[in-house]
């Protein structure tokens, strides 16, 4: 087993035995039961508004809004994951002094670096797919309503889950744990909140708002990919309920163009190189 | 052979100089006891020699494996003592298995405790399970930084044990601890430092210098100061020639306490 298998297997290990895993697990199925009965009345109250002159299709719209909302909360508490499994993974870690007697053994820092981010990396990408798929599932059996391509907002949700960690690792270095987790978490924030800014610069127009919301695309991929996520979630849905579910309440769709993926990755990797970088130079 | 090369070894944090061209050797199976008061510099050496800090200036040639017990630690408290080696077992591709974990286990005398939680080990049972985690996959050189600094006496002596058997089995080790009188007993060589330098370095024995002659009288106690043993028999002659009646002599030696203590004060 590699250094870094093994540090991702320990960090695995002391989630499931703090409990971490199974307090997620039971608040996810308190979640979903929540949602799914939030779905059937949903369903069973537009069920009236069908009007076929408007051109609404109420089970599309219902079915679009829920499952948006499933992508914002799942994506959410996957950054909170990954920013929990990481946020002291360095500096966190040694000052605790737990760092110090792993590191000087035949492991590469970076070895180190990369194990821990496998793991939540691994872990909170895993929950994102599982909470989404569930909600879309849910959705489907109780309102009859499926996404046009399920797979690919997935793969979108765990990326953007999957920067986050990368994030949170590289704020480890240089921060303690509590303004580590703070600052990513304010991150977050900002990149959610640039998204909505977007929604309303499409609904208006505004060029500017647009603009700000495009940089933090960029800047602050996970916010490119989640509303990449949602717009394949839509860009199927025609007519005025199309129209009204690609403003989305929790931050409109955007087609951030095929470069966003690669982008993506790039990103990902260049996060992970300089925090390796940084790691490498830090006294401990 | 070498177990540990430092040379010309300096280090800097901002404007405040920690090591300032520190020359330092510990031959294989040697046992150096590296002495000095709070903020010498015994830490930041040990670190860099185990590279988690890096030197601004000079050359530290290690021999590997390597072992390192910090001053500061933790294991993580939902491991248990058999898990923590085991974790360091794989860290360090040891082959030693289930065997060598219980034999490292009874050595730190924790051999009971391999079941138990670190949460529920009081700090100097941690401090035992640093000692054994540090020994795993027999290293060839032993960083030691303050080892018995949470022990009781009991947990010391186990310590000083775990030394001498250390010596036995030909690792080299760099003790950096306050407890003189455990150097005293150990040590095959002692080094002290101060503001980043050292002061002083030899064995134990060398160290130690003549502090006077003790001669037990029938009028009471009188001390010679100065005086070493070749002097013993002009003293006695003398005392006798002046109708003393003499019953005992001791030979008056410096302690390394002592030695430290007067190195550190001529420094300052």
């Amino acid at each position: 087993m590699s250094g870094m298998a093994i540090v991702a297997r320990h960090a695995l290990q002391e989630a499931l035995r703090r409990r971490v895993v199974l307090i997620v697990a039971v608040l996810t199925v308190a979640f979903g039961g929540l949602y799914a009965w939030g779905t059937a009345e949903l369903f069973q109250d537009v069920s009236g508004f069908q009007d076929a002159s408007s051109g609404l299709d109420a089970t599309a719209l219902a079915g679009s809004t829920i499952v948006g909302l499933a992508m914002f909360g799942a994506l959410f508490l996957g950054a909170v994951i990954a920013t929990f499994l990481t946020a002291g993974a360095v500096r966190g870690d040694a000052e605790r002094g737990l760092l110090q007697p792993m590191v000087v053994r035949p492991l590469g820092r970076t070895q180190y670096l990369l194990g821990r981010f496998a793991a939540a990396a691994g872990v909170s990408a895993a929950y994102v797919v599982v909470v989404y798929v569930t909600a879309v599932v849910l959705v489907g059996l109780i309102g009859g309503w499926w996404p046009e391509h399920p797979a690919g907002a997935a793969i979108r949700l765990a990326g953007g889950a999957v920067i986050v960690a990368a994030l949170a690792l590289l704020g480890s270095v240089f921060l303690t744990a509590t303004a580590n987790g703070i600052c990513i978490m304010m991150a977050y924030g900002a990149g959610l909140l640039a998204g909505l800014l977007g929604a309303i610069g499409d609904a208006i127009p505004s060029a500017t708002l647009q603009h700000i919301a495009g940089v933090a695309s960029w800047a602050l991929p996970f916010e490119g990919l989640y509303r990449d996520a949602l717009r394949l979630l839509v860009q199927d849905v025609p007519g005025v309920t199309g129209a009204i579910v690609q403003l989305g309440p929790l931050g409109g769709s955007h087609d951030a163009g095929p470069l966003l993926g690669p982008w993506a990755v790039v990103y990902a990797v260049g996060i992970l190189a300089l925090a390796a970088l940084a790691f490498a130079r830090r006294d401990l | 052979m070498t177990a540990l090369a430092i040379s010309g070894l300096h280090k800097r944090y901002g404007r405040h100089e920690a090591l300032r061209g520190v020359d330092l050797e510990v031959g294989d199976g040697e046992l150096v006891g590296l002495l000095g008061p709070n903020g010498a510099g015994k830490s930041t050496l040990t670190k860099i020699a185990c590279g988690l800090v890096r030197p601004t200036a000079g050359t530290v040639d290690v021999a590997r494996p390597l072992g390192y017990l910090a001053e500061l630690f933790r294991f993580p408290g939902w491991c248990t003592a058999d898990e923590v080696l085991l974790l360091h077992q794989r860290l360090t591709r040891s082959d030693g298995g289930g065997r060598e974990r219980a034999e490292l286990l009874e050595l730190v005398r924790l051999e009971d405790a391999a079941a138990t939680p670190v949460d529920a080990m009081s700090k100097g049972m941690q401090q035992r399970l640093g000692l054994a985690q540090a020994m795993i996959g027999g290293p060839r050189l032993l960083l030691l930084d303050e080892p018995t600094s949470a022990l009781d006496p009991g947990g010391r002596r186990t310590v000083r044990d775990l030394l001498v058997e250390l010596r036995r089995r030909g690792t080299a080790v760099l003790l950096n601890t306050h407890l003189l009188s455990e150097v005293e007993l150990v040590c095959d060589r002692v080094v002290i430092i101060d503001r980043g330098a050292v002061v002083a370095s030899g064995r134990p024995e060398d160290l130690e210098r003549p502090r006077g002659v003790e001669v037990e009288l029938a009028s009471g106690t009188r001390t010679f100061d100065g005086a070493a043993r070749p002097d013993v028999p002009g003293i006695v002659a003398g005392l006798v020639a002046d109708g003393e009646e003499v019953y005992g002599v001791r030979v008056l030696r410096s302690t390394l306490e002592d030695v430290y203590l007067d190195t550190v004060a001529d420094v300052r």
